[in-house]
């Protein structure tokens, strides 16, 4: 497989990641657009138009380019497994000069900048594997606003759904307008610490107004949009019918004497993009 | 009401601004995040390298490039004001800047320190960084860029028009954040 191909497609990933957001967050703007006025409206017109002109220009549409997070899905019968470890860092560290990305991986210690976007585990690859011959690459690029209002909380089960569905609000209650509203809530229940906050991200994979398939946690999911939206907070936090385009659970299941909630937060530019790779190196970005 | 003003904002147009009322400003801005906060905490006037009066102070850590050797804003929206709250009632004591510009709001002691030098702190839309790049005519300076990196480093940015800005708390005190 040629690597300057790859490289050039995860380049492209990274682009259409950065400067466009999908039509299902753009649908849902326009929907929250419509039914707010005075600043909240105000908001969301600037919002509509950062889209269009991000797009237009090829810019980054948001300063923060955030922390890249790659889910990797590997067919094992995929050829070149061995290079795209490499080749996302590589690809990163060209993004950073070539889009260009804001270099915003600091070492924890030190306080050092390198200015390429790499580090230490970062980028953030999460890998899977499936049957076949291809690779899927979703890239969520997620910025400091809304990752710093993400929590965690280890509920005793005694607390119940009542327990996850409050903690969830508060979370969201708390963040107010940091965290760019209107957000998109991923919610991970159950399994452990760390399982419950990578299935809150994992949630935010799902398109706005996709539910989960299982009818109960749909339902539940309606449920805390509406309670959500009941808040008032709004877009940027300035007062709004619409705080949240959507509310997304994954569900592990837990240690009996566990409850885990896991919730993330993300921005209005709720950006995300996938590759799929070919066996023979070819590959589309949408 | 919306306004178009020129910067430095006059004390008596800072004292008829209220909550909701919308900016558009044109004049020179200086960025300031976390670092620059921690470095202006224990600095005088005199001890800067820039001189800040007159600026409006704007949260943002921007994406910048070099272009012919001059630096340009690719991409410049807010960040999140409220990691400021601990600096910003000192600063606004020290320093004569009289307008913030952030998102998603501050709290308490910004509040009454806002209220007690006449000042105003107003939103730009989180997240629309192209549309705030569009606005930013020059950048003439930047400081600490060595030291601080890019998203920490001062900058200076010659706006025109700079806005939608919401005044979102004003200098009698009001704000329309429920809790920051």
């Amino acid at each position: 497989m040629d690597r300057k191909h790859l490289e050039a497609g995860i380049l492209q990933l990274i682009l259409k990641a950065e400067t466009e957001i999908p039509r299902d967050v753009v649908t849902a703007l326009g929907q929250a657009y419509e039914v707010e006025t005075g600043a909240a409206k105000i908001q969301l017109a600037a919002m509509l138009s950062n889209v269009e002109l991000a797009k237009k220009k090829r810019c980054p549409m948001c300063q923060d380019t955030g922390i890249l997070t790659f889910f990797v899905t590997v067919g094992t019968q995929f050829p070149s497994i061995g290079m795209l470890k490499d080749v996302i860092e590589q690809s990163v560290a060209r993004a950073t000069q070539e889009i260009p990305l804001r270099p915003n991986t600091v070492n924890p210690i030190s306080g050092m900048n390198h200015g390429d976007n790499l580090g230490s585990y970062l980028p953030h690859i999460l890998w899977d594997f499936e049957p076949g011959d291809t690779t899927q690459i979703v890239l969520l690029p997620k910025g400091s606003g809304s990752e710093n209002m993400s929590a965690l909380s280890m509920l005793p089960p005694s607390a119940g759904l009542q327990g996850v569905k409050q903690f969830v609000v508060e979370t969201v209650k708390k963040a107010g307008g940091r965290p760019c509203p209107p957000i998109m809530v991923g919610v991970g229940i159950g399994g452990s610490a760390d399982l419950a906050m990578n299935l809150g991200k994992r949630a935010l994979l799902r398109p706005v107004g996709v539910h989960n398939a299982e009818k109960k946690i749909a339902a539940m999911e309606e449920e805390l949009l509406r309670l959500i939206n009941a808040t008032g907070i709004g877009p940027m936090g300035l007062g709004g019918k619409i705080t949240a385009l959507d509310v997304h659970l994954e569900v592990a299941y837990r240690h009996p004497a566990s409850l885990p909630v896991g919730v993330v937060i993300q921005c209005w530019a709720d950006r995300r993009a996938r590759m799929v790779i070919s066996k023979d190196g070819s590959w589309e970005v949408h | 009401m919306e306004y178009h003003l020129i910067l430095p904002i006059s004390h008596e147009m800072l004292k008829q601004l209220r909550v909701h009322d919308v900016l558009y400003v044109t004049g020179r801005l200086f960025t300031a995040r976390d670092s620059a906060h921690e470095k202006m905490r224990g600095m005088k006037q005199a001890d800067l390298p820039f001189d800040p009066s007159g600026m409006g102070l704007y949260h943002s850590g921007p994406l910048m490039k070099k272009n012919d050797g001059q630096w340009v804003a690719v991409s410049a929206g807010p960040t999140t004001s409220s990691r400021l709250e601990e600096y910003e009632d000192a600063l606004l004591d020290r320093f004569d800047v009289h307008l913030i510009i952030g998102k998603g709001g501050m709290g308490e002691r910004t509040r009454k320190a806002l209220k007690k030098t006449g000042s105003v702190y107003a939103a730009f839309p989180g997240g629309a960084g192209v549309l705030a790049a569009e606005k930013i005519t020059a950048v003439p300076q930047v400081f600490w860029l060595e030291e601080l990196g890019m998203p920490e480093a001062v900058w200076i940015l010659e706006v025109e028009e700079f806005g939608p800005l919401i005044v979102a708390m004003d200098s009698t005190g009001h704000s329309l954040y429920q809790s920051c």
